[in-house]
């Protein structure tokens, strides 16, 4: 059976327990989920923030992620596939992102989730801009960041 | 054919996106951050460090090496922070 993933750019706020039942009723093939969750911090650098605000990219933002969707798919025997990724402004303790992978097996669902998230990290066309007391600054992109992705990079 | 800016490259420019006719010697991605460089001192400014600029074509990631011809967007923006 082929699995279609799930993808969402959305203003609004998910609900991870609410998307991974989405993923799992009434099947009973799957063995492991795993979610991950990028949650807004108060802090960046030590200086507290009151919020982030993220552009997008519409069209791209989805066809990119669709690309790393579809390449996850083909890498890791997956049985379902959700990835949602927020814009606009987003407060300390809210989401931002969510990728949720299903698979017979753990190692599959763990595998698959970081790769993707590395991925967005790096590729998918989203900027965060930080509101602090100093007035608002675009978060700058991290080196540690690109390697991370970089490492999932087939030779 | 349509660009678009993103984050700050759209902040400094001030506009989120434009039609512009560049001339046929205007071939790859890198040909057409120098010309809009050239249109004034809010492109410049934007387009300072060349090297920093990510860029799209028709919503795929493209290297500034890449042929221009045939592109309906093209987009310049920094590099990604979401996730």
């Amino acid at each position: 059976m082929s699995v279609t993933a799930t993808i969402r750019i959305q203003e609004a706020d998910f609900d991870a327990a609410q998307e991974i039942a989405a993923l799992t009723k009434g099947r009973t093939d799957i063995g492991a989920v795993v979610t991950f969750s990028g949650i807004c911090r108060g802090s960046e650098n030590g200086e507290p923030i009151a919020a982030l605000t993220l552009e997008h990219y519409p069209g791209m933002a989805e066809a990119e992620i669709g690309r790393h969707a579809d390449e996850a798919l083909s890498r890791w025997p997956l049985q379902g596939l959700t990835i949602i990724h927020r814009f606009g402004r987003i407060a300390p303790g809210e989401n931002i992102v969510l990728v949720v992978t299903a698979s017979p097996h753990r190692q599959a669902a763990f595998e698959a989730a970081e790769f993707l998230m590395d991925y967005l990290k790096t590729n998918a066309p989203f900027w965060k801009r930080e509101e602090s007391k100093k007035g608002t600054s675009w978060i700058e992109a991290r080196d540690h960041d690109d390697a991370a992705a970089a490492r999932w990079t087939k030779s | 054919m349509r660009v678009k800016y993103f984050a700050w490259v759209r902040e400094r420019i001030g506009v989120a996106e434009e039609n512009v006719e560049p001339p046929a010697e205007v071939r790859t991605v890198s040909d057409l951050i120098g010309w809009l460089s050239s249109r004034g001192e809010t492109y410049a400014y934007a387009f300072e460090k060349p090297k920093v600029i990510r860029a799209a074509i028709d919503h795929a990631h493209v290297k500034p090496d890449a042929a221009i011809s045939g592109a309906r967007e093209i987009a310049f923006f920094p590099p990604m922070t979401g996730g």
